[in-house]
């Protein structure tokens, strides 16, 4: 009995420190290796796949499907910020006056995670709610589907071209710690990744709504039992992981500037990657999948392999699966029966 | 009026015809039991009264209230608690989420607490266990938490769906005390089992289903003394 308390209590300890100073650890040593503006550039790639790789893993939690339509869903919330911008501001470049800067980012994150969050919501209750008792081939076909539509609407009403996002940081505002430039932009996307990841987190371990989110993905008949509306849970889980891809859409075009109809592909498929590699189902594990998938990709390119950054990424991934099937921080859908 | 009530229900899984007309009752205050071997219909019956199943045709009635077209956790609201087959814990929540999960629907106050209270004093093991995740427990001491977190909702009808399966025989005995308990405090309980020998034990009635429909009802002390009873069901 008591060896067993000891045991308990060393997991405990080793849990709470343990990943923690492994991460640490590997941002000490990536920042030795890619140098500062590498790190930053890394870091500010991955709070993007991050929130994008929350949708995934959170749908896919919930009810099992690879929801292929989220990466498009992030590409649509690129053209809903330029319109908010473009409304607000009008054509404008840097708005070098703070107040008017914090007003603007409030309403641009604000509307554009409301329209999202929306939009993901309307998909599950159009394309896959109707399916849910179907074989889980029929709502992928269906997501793919869906994931051609959003493309499809914004090539008509946008066209195939690549369009600018209005910038609303202007570059010279920067902070310098030591010998290196840190641009406000950088400082100001990750943090508000981090700071919307922490909020998730928050809202999924201590109110109802996220209990009933994670006994749903646990057990969705028990779950029923205890007086859950699956439904209404599984349509919060779309509108959530929809507003972040909403966030990450702002985040996107406010960082690198421009978008097009086929952006939700390409990063899509690298959160996707992101939370497999961090455990499908694992909200704490697709954030660090994000970060993780970034870094390669960054390190890649700077060692002068950026033309294999995908290829590199996606065999990381199928060596590491390999490996630990499961993911970095283990898939939460295991005890499913 | 019968507090709980199935009147020729019809379940279909895709094209099995599963409840081929069931129709039962129980009473306020009633310990009432199914019997039937496996693959009768009992988890069927049970489910399709949660609403987690749809009946295809029949009614379905608590208090005179037809609930067989409510929504899963509506039907938790008008007051029945589910212990379903396999006892179904969150194994990764903790036995203290595991109730609170129970109590979903309620306002947390000072008679939520209470009831926490009732629930430690009925399972004393789970008192013991509060903080360890459910998973890690042993077979008896989950279903003990699935039984309690059903009690957290409060139910007026209480199913259980084989309580004893895969428990040693102590532990069943034990099960079956905490059964009647939780009846003299005043909830009815649809008792399903293979058991039978231990339900008729502890139930007023008992129901026995074939193949999707109910052959025989009848008061416990009677069925326990049916030769076809005693032959197919009490292995005499
Ligand atoms: N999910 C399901 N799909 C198809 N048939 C099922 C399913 N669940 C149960 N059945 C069938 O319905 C009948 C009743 O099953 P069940 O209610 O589980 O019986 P019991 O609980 O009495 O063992 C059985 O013939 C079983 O094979
Ligand atoms: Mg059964």
């Amino acid at each position: 009995m008591a060896t067993a308390t000891g045991t308990v209590r060393t997991e405990r300890v080793r849990g709470q420190f343990f990943l923690p100073a492994v991460i640490t650890g590997f941002l000490a040593l990536m920042l030795g290796l890619l140098g500062f503006e590498q790190f930053l550039n890394a870091m500010t790639l991955g709070a993007i796949y991050a929130l994008i790789a929350l949708g995934y893993t959170m749908v896919y939690g919930i009810i099992e499907l690879i929801n292929f339509a989220h990466g498009d869903v992030f590409m649509v919330a690129t053209f809903v910020s330029i319109a908010v911008s473009t409304t607000l501001l009008g054509q404008t470049g840097a708005v070098l006056d703070i107040p008017t800067l914090i007003i603007s980012l409030i309403v641009l994150f604000t509307v554009t995670i409301v329209v999202m969050a929306l939009v993901g919501a309307l998909i599950e209750r159009l394309a896959y709610r109707p399916l849910r008792n179907a074989p889980k081939l029929a709502p992928l076909i269906t997501a793919i589907g869906v994931s051609f539509i959003l493309q499809n609407i914004i090539q008509f009403f946008v066209g195939p071209y690549i369009t600018n996002v209005p910038q609303l940081f202007s570059t010279q505002w920067a902070f310098t710690i030591g010998e290196s430039r840190v641009p406000l932009l950088n400082l100001f996307v990750i943090g508000s990744a981090l700071f919307l990841m922490v909020v998730l987190q928050l809202f999924i371990s201590r109110t109802k709504t996220g209990r009933a989110m994670r006994t749903t993905a646990m057990d969705r008949d028990a779950s029923s039992l205890m007086g859950v509306d699956i439904n209404r849970t599984i349509m919060i889980t779309f509108l959530i992981g929809s507003g972040l891809a909403g966030a990450a859409g702002v985040i996107h075009g406010l960082y690198y500037g421009n978008t097009t109809f086929t952006l939700g592909f390409q990063s899509g498929l690298k959160a996707f990657t992101a939370a497999v590699l961090g455990g499908i189902g694992n909200t704490a594990g697709a954030a660090l999948g994000g970060f993780l998938i970034a870094f390669v990709e960054v390190g890649a390119a700077a060692f002068g392999f950026g033309r294999w950054g995908g290829a590199i990424v996606f065999s990381l991934l199928v060596v590491f699966l390999i490996f630990r099937p499961t993911g970095l921080l283990g898939s939460s859908t295991g005890d499913r029966a | 009026m019968a507090l709980l009530e199935l009147k020729d229900v019809h379940t279909y899984y895709g094209a099995v015809h599963a409840l081929r007309g069931v129709s039962l009752k129980v009473e306020e205050g009633e310990i009432v039991t199914l019997i039937g071997s496996n693959g009768a219909g009992k988890t069927t019956t049970l489910r399709t009264i949660s609403g987690l199943q749809r009946a295809r045709s029949g009614s379905i009635t608590l208090n005179g209230k037809s609930i067989e077209t409510a929504p899963a956790h509506e039907i938790v609201r008008l007051g029945i608690g589910h212990s379903p087959e396999g006892r179904r814990v969150f194994t990764r929540m903790s036995v203290r989420e595991n109730l609170e999960m129970g109590a979903f629907l309620r306002k947390p106050g000072p008679e939520v607490q209470a009831d926490f209270k009732k629930i430690f004093d009925l399972f004393p093991r789970l008192k013991e266990r509060e903080f360890q995740a459910a998973g890690t427990m042993s077979g008896g001491e989950q279903q003990m938490l699935a039984i309690g977190r059903a009690l957290m909702g409060q139910p007026k009808v209480l199913l259980l769906d084989e309580p004893s399966m895969g428990l040693a025989p102590i532990l069943v005995e034990q099960i079956f005390d905490i059964i009647k308990e939780i009846n003299t405090r005043g909830t009815a309980v649809l008792l399903v089992e293979q058991n039978a020998m231990m339900a008729l034990g502890i139930a007023n009635r008992g129901y026995i289903l074939q193949i999707g429909e109910v052959t025989l009802e009848d008061d416990c002390k009677k069925l326990a003394s049916n030769p076809k009873v005693k032959e197919a069901y009490l292995g005499v």
